[in-house]
């Protein structure tokens, strides 16, 4: 989230899309409540389905799984057709004004420079013009050698064009060329009348979200936008998270309090995951893993760092990356990391291509993977296409799995259609500790940080996570010791400075996280201390500030709020630098003075940024102008994205998903282009609606947690089957009554379960066609605990081989199923 | 020595005149004190069912699905709080779902205290707690008719009727309701019957402010009031919320038959099963038929009564107390 769910209570409407916050995030959602109590906040809810959230919203739209794009990109239209958007903001804080380069080009679906036998685009021509000789930072992006994506999966971003000079600029916005004017253009093809036929929604519910969320478009209104994975699971799921930035930019909500583009992330701690780089692309912080080819440092800061593209950007991150390298390198490699080393730059690994969840799979699945740890996570409840999961995992020599239960992996043999005699996969099962049984720190969607206390002592001979790691690293390193090896150096020399080295406390790992100073040895309070001369070690500098001389400042409760906007930055502690709100330099105008008053973000005080922890220099005066979006090139926010960051696209445009009842009707290409895919899953794909007729969409239920709480038996109780959601319409077409046995069939499997008829299924029209959804809830399976599940009640038997361009998130939302009365 | 929460006995089923005034310190006032189900603000979550029976110690039923995101078709003698869901058309193509919170209402005029022959086994405390004893129940199942909201569930095993406590031992020392611990959203409210209502009321002209013309705070006059009261954004559908629109305690009192006849002395066995017959004929039989022998004990037992089965206050004192009215 840029804002915070406290910060909830300072909106005045909601469009909550793709997140049921009712049932999954409880807790944090009460605060939007408090909205409409307090400030008659209105509550929108678009979904496939009328939820919990539904329930309590003041209005509900249902909509066609994956066609978000769609609705975004229209309201889009809408703001600018109706001139709704906040102008003074747009100007000051977006790249609105910028002018993009003659060769940007887009037609019929694709923008320029795509290239059909690599399935990828060179994204040069996504690029502005450049004042010629104006540039200042030598940090350019240099062109660094690129994935081989012959193999049909995605590769990273190409390196941007690394014309030299900063970008041009109209501020009248009035240039044809210039990003506003190409967004008019580019945006006008989402009339509400196509909005309506494709998604769904009818076409006065369309006008009525637009007019109620558009309407936040003012300096003295807030609009917050609050989402969750039934956006991003979706072969374009990056864009239309870039729809709702676009969106948020033209109505001047993001960095003021109660507006934001607020994801709200996976059940504790999916956040603090992601944070500290359990994928593959990153390294701690959301640093770029360095790629093949990149020999030296300099290498990897020249590519990674972005390029200033305007004289009054900060462009932070293009300056901070070789400190922040480097520190990272000394926490790893400790005094094994030197100058004449180059820091050991060399012993990080380069992906040679995407290592993202479903490659790890398909790689066990050809058998050029042979080991595998699962650690809080069920491979075959997890991915998609669980039978292709369950041949992977067969086909690996061992799987490790770290649990407190029994898994549906750990337990795959017995999967149904699998013959145990089969599986020569040699099977680990440590039990671990619960998360209820260890201190540490959650991460939750608003990025709080917040330290929790072991309530329970584990039982008998059950280890935690961190003695697990501890003993399988400390045999390796003892192994690579007395045997050698081919890469010996980054296992010898990691350091491993634990009082109790066989089982590293929890508190031990957090101090490296923050960082210290290594002269002094003092932990650092901020990560503007980290240095470039290895002097200083930090183990994510976004949490740099958390674990300090002070303590652990996760573990605050102090509930002072003296601004009375809901920061609490004595409560646990926010990443970065414990701000609440980024962006907030957004909330105030060119002169430093808050949009709304009454809901002050940070505002100038004549000499100091005063408010919420300040994201921009807190003794910048207002009149020098440094742009409010200090991570980009540009200084402002990107309604454009220029290229070499994302691989499908400056602006998002529709593409029907990889099993869709529909042809793309915008445009002659129906597909992402640059879905992430392997050669052979098309196969598993439904080419049309003729054989499964139905769009289905996967999620998940208040009761439970995903497959854990199987295992819990009030829990079990509270809901206690499988079930498919069925519209009324569609049940009676089936002779399919509430309560009946059905069997759902997808390309890839089948599952069966109770038929639940609700009218909170409805049918939706799309022009001339009648479309009906299907809900099915992903929490059963066969090593259920006290549940009742069966084999064939997972979700994901059902779901594609597929994902997203840029993040290869599988498409878990809208594919297309049969439904029929066993 | 009762606390400002403290649980002051205001009567019994069958027992004339039990109030503990007697013992009252008349300086502390007690404060009569209320739920409040604010269903604009519920999410069906659950999370009060499952605090309930965490608290009490109720037994995990096995559930199945019926078609509904409701766990149990209805409650039982182990679910004494249910997330009730129910879908309904509205004009146009818009829906609605109903999530109610159903459990004991704790009503000022308890029709199941009023209905229940067994001396004792149903205490109204001057706070406003309903609760039931175990103990004293004679599992006659005349409290599950004579509820207006059809609450008590009687346990064929047990063969005792059990509802909702407002988790009176928490409430006595100074605790929320596990419900209202419980829940994420603030929906389930907790205070001074005086409070709640002033909460309450203030809802309810937000909810019309925001169209919600016929929102209204339930606290039915038809039993005096109750100490579970409800803010229903949709005042118009209190029958698909399956609240009753005027609930009245129905059929004849135990309680006055029984003050009659007290004088009568071994004559109050037969003084039982005839209130109970009367009571009978007038509510009609919705559940097996009571066990008349269990009502004849329990009239034997009515004197000796025995002391300590309630946490609190003392049950000597109400039968002092009914020597000196009778």
């Amino acid at each position: 989230m840029t804002n915070h769910w406290v910060d909830f209570k300072n909106s005045d409407a909601f469009l909550v899309i793709g997140a049921n916050p009712a049932e999954n995030h409880p807790c944090g959602w009460k605060w939007a409540h408090v909205a409409r109590d307090t400030r008659g906040a209105k509550i929108i809810h678009v979904d496939p389905r009328f939820t919990r959230t539904s329930a309590i919203a003041d209005l509900w739209a249902p909509i066609r799984a994956g066609t978000d794009v769609t609705f975004f990109n229209g309201l889009i239209n809408y703001v600018l057709e109706n001139e709704l958007y906040h102008e003074e903001y747009v100007k000051l804080h977006t790249n609105a004004s910028f002018i993009v380069g003659e060769d940007f080009e887009f037609n019929d679906g694709l923008f320029s420079g795509y290239d059909e036998a690599t399935r990828l685009y060179d994204s040069a021509t996504w690029d502005y013009e450049r004042i010629k000789g104006s540039e200042l930072n030598p940090s350019i992006r240099e062109k660094v050698p690129r994935t081989d994506a012959t193999d049909g999966s995605a590769a990273t971003p190409r390196s941007p064009a690394a014309t030299p000079g900063f970008a041009k600029r109209d501020k009248t916005l009035q240039d044809p060329r210039s990003v506003f004017q190409l967004m008019k253009k580019h945006f006008s093809r989402y009339t509400p009348e196509m909005v309506s036929g494709v998604t769904g929604i009818p076409q006065e519910k369309f006008l009525e979200i637009a007019e109620i969320f558009g309407a936040t478009g003012t300096a003295d209104k807030a609009g917050n936008v609050v989402y969750a994975v039934g956006l991003t699971h979706h072969t374009s799921g990056t864009q239309i998270i870039r729809g709702i930035g676009i969106l948020q930019m033209l109505l001047g909500n993001v960095g003021k309090p109660g507006g934001g583009v607020n994801a709200e992330r996976g059940h504790a701690n999916i956040q603090g995951n992601t944070d500290n780089a359990q994928s593959w692309e990153i390294l701690p912080g959301y640093m770029a893993i360095p790629k093949p080819g990149m020999k030296t440092l300099d290498d990897y800061v020249n590519a990674a760092a972005l390029a200033q593209l305007d004289p009054h950007a900060l462009n932070f991150f293009g300056s901070v990356y070789r400190s922040m390298t480097v520190s990272l390198l000394k926490q790893w490699f400790g005094e094994a990391a030197t100058k004449d080393n180059d820091f050991a730059f060399s012993w990080l690994p380069k992906p040679d291509k995407n290592w993202s969840w479903m490659t790890i799979h398909d790689e066990a699945r050809s058998k050029r993977l042979h080991g595998l740890f699962n650690g809080g996570m069920s491979s075959v409840n997890i991915g998609p296409d669980s039978n292709r999961v369950i041949e992977s995992l067969s086909n690996l020599k061992w799987f490790v799995v770290m649990d407190p239960f029994p898994t549906a992996s750990s337990e795959f043999w017995h999967a149904p259609g699998v013959d145990p005699e089969e599986v020569q996969t040699e099977v680990f099962f440590l039990p671990t500790t619960h998360w209820i049984e260890k201190s540490g720190s959650f991460t939750n969607s608003g990025r709080w940080a917040q330290w929790k206390h072991a309530a329970l002592p584990p039982e008998g001979n059950i280890r935690n996570d961190n003695y697990i790691l501890a003993q399988l690293f400390l045999r390796l390193r003892k192994l690579y010791e007395e045997e050698g090896g081919a890469f010996p150096d980054p296992i010898l020399n990691l350091t491993w400075p634990y009082l109790n080295q066989d089982d590293p406390p929890t508190e031990e790992l957090s101090a490296e996280i923050n960082g210290r100073e290594l002269t002094t040895g003092l932990l650092l309070d901020t990560f503007l201390d980290a240095k470039d001369d290895g002097t200083t070690a930090i183990g994510n500098w976004l949490y740099t500030g958390s674990y300090t001389e002070a303590g652990n400042m996760m573990d605050r409760r102090g509930t002072d709020d003296p601004t009375g906007m809901g920061y609490f930055h004595e409560w646990a502690w926010s990443w970065p630098a414990n701000r609440r709100v980024l962006y907030n330099r957004a909330s105030a105008d060119a002169k430093g003075k808050p949009w709304d008053e009454t809901r002050p973000g940070i505002r100038w005080n004549g000499s100091l940024w005063v408010g919420d922890v300040p994201d921009y220099p807190p003794d910048s005066p207002p009149e020098d102008g440094l742009g409010a979006f200090n991570m980009t090139g540009e200084g402002v926010g990107r309604l454009f994205v220029p290229g070499g960051l994302l691989l499908d696209g400056p602006f998002p445009e529709h593409y029907e998903q990889t099993e869709s009842p529909l042809v793309n009707p915008f445009s002659a290409v129906d597909k992402n282009p640059v879905a992430f895919l392997y050669e052979d899953a098309p196969a598993s794909f439904a080419k049309d609606d003729r054989e499964f007729p139905y769009v289905a969409t996967t999620y998940r239920l208040t009761e439970h947690e995903h497959y854990v709480t199987q295992h819990v038996p009030q829990l079990v109780e509270a809901m206690p089957d499988f079930f498919v959601e069925l519209p009324v319409e569609l049940a009676k077409k089936k002779g399919i009554a509430n309560t009946d046995m059905v069997r759902v069939r997808s390309k890839r499997g089948e599952v069966e379960g109770m038929a639940m008829v609700t009218k909170r299924m409805r049918p939706l029209r799309l022009g001339n066609k009648v479309v009906y959804q299907v809900g099915i809830p992903v929490h059963w399976h066969y090593a259920g605990g006290h549940g009742k599940g069966k084999g064939a009640q997972m979700a994901n038997l059902l779901t594609p081989y597929i994902g997203d361009a840029n993040t290869a998130t599988p498409e878990f939302k809208g594919f297309l199923v049969d439904v029929e009365k066993i | 020595m009762t606390t400002e929460l403290g649980l002051a006995v205001k009567r019994k089923s069958a027992t004339p005149s039990s109030g503990t005034n007697i013992r009252r310190d008349h300086s502390i006032k007690q404060v009569e004190v209320s739920k409040l189900v604010d269903i604009d603000l519920c999410i069906g979550c659950k999370a009060c069912e499952i605090a309930c029976k965490e608290w009490n110690d109720l037994e995990v039923e096995e559930t199945h699905n019926f078609g509904s995101y409701q766990s149990h078709e209805d409650l039982t003698a182990s679910t004494w709080d249910l997330m009730r869901f129910n879908e309904v058309e509205l004009d146009g193509n818009d829906i609605a779902w109903l999530i109610r919170k159903d459990s004991c209402l704790h009503c000022e005029e308890p029709g199941c205290l009023l209905a229940c022959p067994a001396p004792g086994a149903i205490v109204q405390y001057e706070n406003g707690i309903v609760d039931f004893d175990q103990d004293k129940c004679i599992g006659c199942q005349y409290c599950v008719s004579g509820c207006p909201f059809d609450i008590p569930r009687f346990d064929s095993k047990t063969k005792k009727v059990y509802k909702c406590t407002m988790c009176v031992e928490r409430i006595s020392n100074g605790m929320e309701p596990a419900c209202v611990k419980a829940c994420p959203t603030g929906s389930i409210r907790f205070g001074t019957k005086e409070d709640m209502v002033l909460y309450g009321e203030e809802k309810v002209a937000k909810l019309k402010a925001r169209g919600f013309d016929d929102a209204l705070l339930y606290d039915p006059e038809g039993v005096k009031g109750v100490h579970m009261m409800y803010v229903v954004p949709r005042g118009e559908m209190l029958d698909e919320y399956g609240l009753p629109e005027d609930p009245r305690v129905t059929g004849l009192s135990f309680f006055p038959l029984m003050s009659g006849l007290k004088k009568l002395g071994s004559l109050a066995t037969w003084a039982g099963l005839l209130g109970a017959g009367v009571f009978f004929l007038r509510t009609g039989r919705r559940f097996p038929p009571p066990e008349d022998k269990a009502v004849a004990s329990a009239r034997e037992k009515e004197g000796g009564e025995e002391a300590g089965t309630l946490s609190a206050p003392h049950p000597e004192e109400t039968n002092r107390k009914e020597g000196e009215r009778s």
